[in-house]
């Protein structure tokens, strides 16, 4: 149930619109200084904006997410990434909140990234789409709200790589952002994520098929690297104990093992599913390029900057983490509390207990989204 | 607003920043944030931290027995713990802490040589239960219960100096009408301004 005591449902069918924020003569200028236009972004927008558009949430999607973040294309079982997040009565309330999410750039769901056309050549960008940072998602989204003529947001939410936009939201525009969601998030990535990030693009770069990111017009693509890459990125979203309950040592569709080099084990067969499916809605050059601004993203490594930054923020922040996460363990989540707490920034700290891993973020976790929810009830209240 | 609430926000000044260590549900801080404090709790228990959440109070989450690691060294005006000393397990632990990252101290605690709890023990030869200590002893979360005297103590034994002591009675308000020398016996508990 959510703040406004309604209950929980579905917004249903809600559609992907399409905007060109950036052209030729109005290009992207991203933080290296390259340009590049056009930049189209497709996001969704869900519930109505108050007069004093007093009302606006940003959701910021992780590594692989898209702008369908609630309510589904046509296929009930198929809801949006954070449904259960976001909907009428949700914790992220749409009968009184006006909410805002769209697909990253860089990404392969409807925004420009690496398999977009580059005009310059008539054909995909592939490894000719240049880097960008975390500071360069959030200018796009920003410009989306310019566009929808929206110049202050109640609340920026995100999991995650979302949650690290978060932050950077509120650094990079300090009036501009009333509260800051960061879940699970880190400020900066450690050698060991890291050293999953360098696997993961190990496996796409040496599939034979990858072809140096030009893979587009060959009727092929890294599909055994980009599979390897989503199923060991799965092992980190989930915990021991999850995975202990979810698949035990059971053995797929038998009895008894078979006892060969095949997929046996039920957690196997799942990552096996994992992968393929992955192959159907995910670019392997995006995973590089958003990877890739996952391990560059380092927030608070400038000492006297982010003094002079979060002296200006106006920003208050709810910092949640998971008992169970490894992959972004509590360490981050205090990591970055003590840093706002440091500069006085306002903050809210909870450590949520819960079974399921990194993945916490996206699944009903009944104290995680109580919090949300007390939390966004309180911020709205105190706009009116 | 609870009485020993209203002595301890009599010794902050306004623009203070304030840490409290239990804030339960931080009605002491919403009371100090109104009064232009910029204020930050800390509390163990989750029904305090959603109340928090529910005043727009902000609070991290954490057991302070564990130590203060994600506050940075004089990070506050003001550290606050009220009615909370006596029901953590580390007392001089605690109060290192807060010495660390406050300038100033306050700190209030039921005061176990009251008279009127060394008359429960000495008739009836059970433990004592008041207003202030209300708990059988079977149930109470007040493990670590001390005197006045026990507490100059510590806090000096920890490098505190006492600035202000202020004598409270039962109800938590500030008790007037006896002298600090009888404290010890006569005063239900204290409120205690310390600096370095």
């Amino acid at each position: 149930m959510g703040a406004s005591g309604t209950p929980a449902r579905s917004l249903g069918l809600v559609e992907t619109k399409r905007v060109v924020l950036f052209t030729e003569d109005n290009p992207l200028v991203l933080d290296s200084g390259e340009t590049l236009a056009p930049v189209e972004v497709a996001y969704e927008t869900y519930g109505e904006r108050t007069a004093s558009d007093n009302n606006v949430v940003v959701i910021c999607h992780a590594l692989t997410g898209d702008a369908n973040a609630a309510g589904h294309h046509g296929d009930p079982t198929h809801p949006g990434w954070w449904d259960t997040l976001i909907g009428p009565g949700k914790p992220v309330d749409t009968d009184r909140l006006f909410v805002v999410s769209s697909n990253l750039l860089g990404g392969c769901q409807g925004t420009t990234g690496p398999s977009s056309i580059n005009p310059a050549t008539g054909t995909p960008y592939g490894l000719q789409f240049p880097l960008f940072t975390v500071s360069d998602l959030v200018k796009v989204q920003r410009a989306l709200l310019a566009h929808l003529g929206i110049t202050q947001i109640l609340a920026a939410v995100g999991g995650s790589l979302g949650g690290m936009q978060v932050l950077q939201w509120a650094l990079d525009y300090p009036d501009e952002v009333g509260h800051g969601i960061a879940v699970c998030a880190t400020a900066r990535l450690s050698a060991q994520n890291i050293a999953f990030s360098a696997v993961a693009r190990a496996a796409i770069m040496n599939d034979p098929d990858f072809a140096d990111g030009n893979y587009y017009a060959t009727g092929k693509g890294p599909d055994h690297g980009l599979s390897v890459a989503r199923m060991m990125a799965h092992i980190t979203y989930l915990s021991e104990e999850s995975m202990r309950q979810k698949f035990g040592r059971r053995i797929q569709d038998r009895e008894e093992p078979r006892f060969d080099l095949g997929v046996d084990f039920q957690v196997e067969s799942y990552l096996q599913h994992q992968g393929k499916v992955f192959l159907d809605r995910f670019d392997a050059n995006s995973y590089l390029y958003l990877t890739r601004v996952m391990d560059y993203f380092d927030l608070f490594a400038d000492a006297e900057l982010v003094r002079s930054q979060l002296a200006k923020v106006k920003t208050k922040f709810l910092v949640l983490s998971f008992d169970t996460d490894w992959r972004f363990d509590t360490s981050h989540s205090r990591g970055i509390v003590r840093t706002l707490t440091a500069h006085r920034v306002p903050v809210t700290f909870r450590e949520i207990s819960s079974p399921h891993g990194h993945d916490s973020f996206l699944l009903d976790v009944p104290e995680y989204h109580k919090t949300v929810s007390a939390y966004l009830d309180h911020a709205l209240a105190e706009t009116v | 607003m609870r009485a020993d609430h209203d002595v301890i926000a009599s010794l902050v000044p306004s623009g203070a920043r304030v840490l409290d260590l239990g804030c339960g549900d931080g009605s002491l801080l919403d009371e100090l944030i109104r009064r232009g404090a910029d204020g930050l709790g800390v509390e163990i228990s989750d029904e305090g931290v959603l109340a928090c959440l529910q005043r727009g109070v902000p609070v991290l989450q954490d057991d302070i027995d564990k130590g203060l690691d994600d506050l940075e060294d004089d990070s506050f005006d003001i550290v606050i713990m009220s009615l909370t000393l006596q029901a953590v397990h580390h007392p001089a632990l605690v109060l290192r802490e807060m010495n660390r990252v406050g300038r100033k101290s306050i700190i209030s605690f039921p005061n176990f040589a009251h008279w009127r709890l060394r008359a429960q023990l000495a008739a009836s030869g059970r433990m004592p239960v008041s207003p202030l200590l209300p708990y059988t002893w079977y149930e109470t979360p007040n493990i670590r219960l001390c005197s006045i005297k026990d507490f100059e103590a510590l806090a000096h034994a920890e490098g505190f100096t006492v600035e202000e002591r202020i004598l409270i009675n039962e109800g938590g308000a500030r008790e007037g009408a006896i002298t600090q020398r009888a404290g010890n016996l006569l005063a239900a508990g204290a409120v205690y301004l310390l600096s370095r």
